[in-house]
């Protein structure tokens, strides 16, 4: 506790050994906390006021595989593929301090792909249920109209974040190929050095991504 | 609390000494404890499938949703997201704001409360 304010009541900066960039890039997350957690509240007490039955999730994101009826299989792949692509952020971050170029470049690569692959996914789970369900914003056939409009806006908008997070990816990954973060090339509309800090704030923001999902797929999907 | 103070791994202070500065302010673990998280939210993505697939349900299913998406959420934060080992400045400036969500958790709550008991009493015919 002594350290905390110490650390506070300091002169210059209050978080100690931590990158400017970084400290920015958690006090954005903390917004984008607080974007989220508002609307899966408002999911909630939409769901919670719902007079009509809630569409049952498993059922309504079930998947027909080889003849048999998986429930919510389609999801169950989604959060594997983007904890690997997790997975792979975090030690493109460890490669990245090491720098040892290629395997950050591979590594935040793969994550790129996974990323995509995610959102590819989630295109194609909105294309069934808007065209075969017909579930719409404002109303569905399997029960309370709610349901359609929590789930466009908060898969919708955490695909919007992935599908950025795939652009800084890739924007990232080619910076580390060429070299600018081993020469200190000044990035894009700024005048400060590159550094390899650049991949770990990267990896910060893609584990945020990853982090709402556990959240969506515990509440929205599995509840 | 003590790893607070230090700010790197310890199997990263022989490498990372050299280095510059700016360097020393990087987060550099062994690759084995990625790959060990990684495993782990395999195993607790699927345990958390299985509450779905086996049909759990009432206070058991949510009980089990609830813990197994806070020790995941938990995993990443801590070990991906390095919060483990930054200062607790840092830490707390982000966590204990995130608590205040509780309010309004609670808040909707009550709201929709009121809001289903009144349409229940208004909209809905013939239950009460």
């Amino acid at each position: 506790m002594q350290g905390i304010v110490a650390d506070w009541s300091s002169d210059q900066r209050a978080f100690k050994n931590v990158p400017w960039g970084k400290a920015m890039m958690w006090i954005f997350l903390l917004s984008d906390t607080f974007i989220f957690s508002s609307f899966l509240i408002s999911y909630m007490t939409v769901r919670m006021s719902a007079t009509e039955p809630w569409p049952n999730p498993s059922e309504v994101f079930a998947l027909t595989l080889f003849g048999e009826k998986i429930p919510l299989i389609l999801i169950a792949i989604m959060t594997f593929i983007l904890i690997s692509s997790s997975g792979t952020m975090a030690m493109a971050v460890k490669f990245g301090y090491e720098k040892n170029r290629k395997m950050t470049f591979i590594l935040l690569l793969i994550t790129a792909a996974f990323g995509a692959t995610f959102v590819g996914m989630q295109a194609f789970e909105w294309t069934k249920l808007i065209v075969e369900e017909g579930v719409r914003p404002w109303g569905n056939p399997m029960g309370a109209a709610q349901f359609g409009s929590s789930f466009f806006m908060i898969t919708g908008f955490h695909g919007t974040h992935v599908s950025i997070g795939v652009i800084f990816l890739i924007i990232v990954a080619i910076k580390v190929l060429r070299g600018d973060l081993d020469h200190e090339r000044p990035g894009f509309l700024t005048g400060r050095k590159g550094k390899y800090e650049i991949v770990e704030i990267m990896g910060l923001y893609w584990h945020f991504v990853d982090l709402v999902w556990v959240f969506i797929f515990a509440v929205f999907y599995l509840w | 609390m003590a790893h607070a103070e230090g700010q790197q791994h310890p199997v990263a202070h022989a490498g990372g000494q050299q280095h510059s500065i700016a360097h020393a302010e990087g987060q550099q673990h062994p690759i084995g404890i990625y790959l060990k998280i990684w495993a782990l939210l395999f195993v607790l993505s699927t345990a958390s499938y299985l509450v779905d697939y086996f049909h759990f349900q009432g206070y058991l299913r949510w009980f089990l949703i609830i813990v197994f998406m806070l020790l995941k959420a938990g995993l990443i934060v801590a070990v991906f997201m390095h919060m483990m080992w930054e200062r607790l400045a840092l830490l707390y400036a982000i966590l204990v704001p995130t608590l205040l969500l509780m309010v309004l958790l609670g808040i909707g709550a009550l709201e929709a409360d009121y809001t289903f008991f009144t349409r229940s009493v208004f909209f809905v015919k013939g239950l009460f």
